[in-house]
């Protein structure tokens, strides 16, 4: 805990959100998803996103990846305006400049392990033989350098995570965001997850990281908690009792 | 440009795998598109076929040849005005050449007699009826694309002496000597024997249109000796030169006038004709023939592409949550749209591979089975589909295509 809880040089400010409000319009009804989110990410952070379901974990992390255009707000990535993009710019910092890795993984499932890392770098034109290599790489990284010509069907849920979070790194973006990388998975396999994710911490990316469980956002060193949208508490390292669930709380 | 090539070359890849993974699927989806372009490829050689049929039609009558007839070869809703005009007669041909020879640089060069009626021919036990006997002076051959495939045409002598000699057409000379060489031998018309100095080289026949297949060619002295008044007897003059058409024509009416003795104020009484004026009344029921049958089988094609259309809606309904994986690692909408666009088309150019192949097999085989069907096949056929099979693949894929790159990815991502 004394490590994982001191305080770090900061980068620079990688990703700058102000007052960011989501709306679904349902017929009738409006659900706001968020409702004014502010918030600042520095270069190598390990930020972990809590919060019960339905309070906007998955739609600020969309947003956060380009995924999703806010309904007001400002967001700056790196400095630039996020609404002032094109599809093709967003797309392309999708592809260079951020790593997915998804709960359900979302592997592409008559492709191979290889052919599924090869994707990112596709979409970035990379010539063939780069590709090749570079993918090779990054498997063999994530130690599945003995499942490149497997199909996600022939892996382990632990293993298909992997070849998921290798498809995310293998454009060597700065940032990773995990929508519950673990939710799937037995704990056992969920620690193995983690210990990846720190290590590409400790090589200097930035985590985002939404979770459930106390377990896997204690990895981080910072917790973020949203309730019904709106930031309840955001602070440094991961405090036990600070980040206990809301109702255990508020029950004791 | 290099970028987009390489995007299309990984599209392509991408849409063969997943063709490989579907295979039944993809197999029924292009069996719609095999169909299409089965039948509208053969028609397509049908209306070959028919063209080419059509055009050495023409050719028999020669593109520098004009006809002196009592009846004008296009419809005429007059009919009585034409019924009691004097018949042409034979004579004319000598007059008609005696006043080219007199007029200084004439566009016309010379002038055939021809009588023909119908008649039937026996040679031992054999015999065919029907046919177009012909009686014409040697110089017919000036004004025709006639040839012989052995023998030779009647000359000068035969011709100015009514010998009884005759050149047959190809399929009278094949149904009167099956297993002998006709050269020589005496065939019987109308009670006479005549000798066999030619047979005409193949013509094909083609929707009862003129042939020299089926008709026989003798001296016009033999012809009028034996064959009585019956007969209808045209001029053909040939032109010196075919770009001047309409001066020969000219000429050629102020010398019929003249053989005629008509007054300036009198009209025509007879019509001159050439190879154009036939092919203009024709063309139009050529062309309805090939829009009619392209449009027919065209719809079939029609319903193969809306199938290919419909199973990439499928698919990208089936893959909404793959494509919105891609757009989450990078692809821009441009990326998708060109994948789905090329796996469309791949199924549709496939499709017109098999198509085609099998339309070549089944034309090879009509063509054996049934010579006298109007049926061609030619390599502009074989790209003409190519490039049917891409656009229809490009059309039938456009739609669900733009939709999938269109999707919003997080909606997509969502998808289940
Ligand atoms: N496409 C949508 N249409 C309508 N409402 C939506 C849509 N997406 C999300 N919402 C609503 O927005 C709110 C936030 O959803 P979100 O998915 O961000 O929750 P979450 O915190 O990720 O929950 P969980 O922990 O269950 O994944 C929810 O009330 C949800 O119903
Ligand atoms: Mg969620």
């Amino acid at each position: 805990m004394e490590t994982r809880n001191s305080i770090r040089p900061r980068g620079p400010v990688v990703i700058d959100i102000e007052n960011i409000t989501k709306d679904y319009v349902m017929g009738e009804e409006v659900v706001h998803a968020l409702r004014g989110v502010t918030l600042q990410i520095h270069r190598n952070e390990y930020i972990a996103i809590m919060g019960p379901s339905g309070s906007g974990k998955s739609t600020l992390m969309n947003m956060l990846g380009c995924l999703d255009t806010p309904t007001s707000g400002r967001y700056e990535f790196n400095g630039k305006n996020v609404a002032e993009m094109d599809d093709d710019e967003l797309a392309a910092v999708r592809n260079r400049e951020i790593g997915f890795v998804f709960q359900t993984f979302n592997l592409l499932p008559r492709s191979t392990s290889l052919r599924n890392v090869e994707l990112p770098l596709i979409y970035a034109g990379i010539e063939p033989e780069r590709r090749l290599e570079r993918a090779t790489q990054v498997l063999t990284d994530v130690g599945l350098g003995d499942r490149i010509h497997h199909k996600p069907n022939e892996l382990s849920g632990g293993q298909r995570q992997r070849v998921a979070i290798a498809r995310a790194l293998v454009n060597g973006p700065s940032i990773v965001l995990a929508d519950e990388p673990t939710g799937n998975l037995d704990s056992k396999t969920g620690e193995e997850i983690m210990d990846l994710l720190e290590h590409l911490y400790e090589r200097g990316n930035t985590i985002i990281l939404v979770t459930h469980e106390r377990d896997i956002a204690a990895h981080a060193r910072r917790t973020v908690h949203l309730r019904d949208g709106l930031i309840e508490m955001d602070h440094a390292g991961f405090i036990p009792e600070l980040d206990l669930p809301i109702a255990e709380i508020t029950s004791t | 440009m290099k970028r987009f090539f390489y995007e299309l070359s990984e599209s392509w890849k991408i849409a063969a795998a997943q063709m490989r993974s579907n295979l039944t699927r993809s197999t029924l989806t292009a069996l719609g598109v095999i169909i299409g372009i089965i039948a509208v490829t053969l028609m397509g050689t049908a209306v070959n076929g028919i063209s080419i049929g059509f055009d050495k039609s023409m050719a028999v009558l020669g593109d520098d040849v004009l006809y002196v007839t009592q009846w004008p070869w296009k419809p005429v809703d007059d009919w009585w005005n034409y019924r009691d005009r004097k018949k042409i007669k034979t004579e004319y041909a000598e007059t008609l050449n005696r006043m080219i020879a007199a007029t200084p640089n004439s566009n016309l060069v010379i002038a055939v007699p021809t009588s023909n009626l119908m008649r039937s021919i026996k040679y031992r036990g054999n015999q065919v009826d029907n046919v177009f006997v012909l009686g014409t002076t040697s110089d017919f051959i000036v004004t025709s694309t006639i040839d012989c495939t052995s023998g030779r045409f009647f000359n000068e002598l035969e011709s100015r002496g009514g010998v009884n000699v005759v050149v047959i057409g190809y399929d009278v000379a094949d149904a009167l000597f099956p297993s002998e060489s006709p050269i020589d031998k005496s065939v019987l018309i109308n009670g006479q024997l005549f000798k066999v100095v030619g047979v005409n080289t193949r013509q094909g026949t083609f929707l009862g249109l003129f042939s020299w297949d089926s008709m026989v060619a003798m001296p016009l002295a033999a012809f009028n000796k034996y064959f009585s008044a019956k007969s209808d007897s045209d001029v053909r003059v040939k032109l010196k030169d075919k770009t001047r058409l309409a001066d020969a024509k000219d000429e050629l009416t102020g010398l019929m006038r003249r053989v005629r003795g008509l007054p300036p104020e009198k009209k025509d009484d007879f019509s001159i004709n050439e190879q154009q004026a036939f092919k203009s009344t024709l063309d139009p029921v050529k062309n309805s023939i090939a829009i009619a049958g392209l449009f027919i089988t065209g719809l079939s094609l029609f319903v193969g592409a809306i199938g290919i259309m419909n199973i990439t809606f499928v698919s990208v309904k089936e893959r909404t949550k793959e494509i919105g994986t891609r757009k989450a690692l990078g692809a821009r909408r441009r990326t998708i749209l060109l994948q789905f666009l090329i796996e469309s088309t791949a199924l549709c150019l496939l499709g017109g591979f098999i198509g085609l192949a099998f339309a070549y097999l089944m034309c090879f085989g009509i063509g054996k089975a049934f010579p006298s069907f109007p049926i061609h096949f030619s390599v502009g056929l074989v790209f003409l589909s190519m490039i049917v099979s891409i656009f229809t693949g490009l059309f039938s894929g456009f739609a669900p295509a733009w939709t999938a790159s269109r999707l919003d990815p997080v909606a997509a991502l969502r998808y289940e």
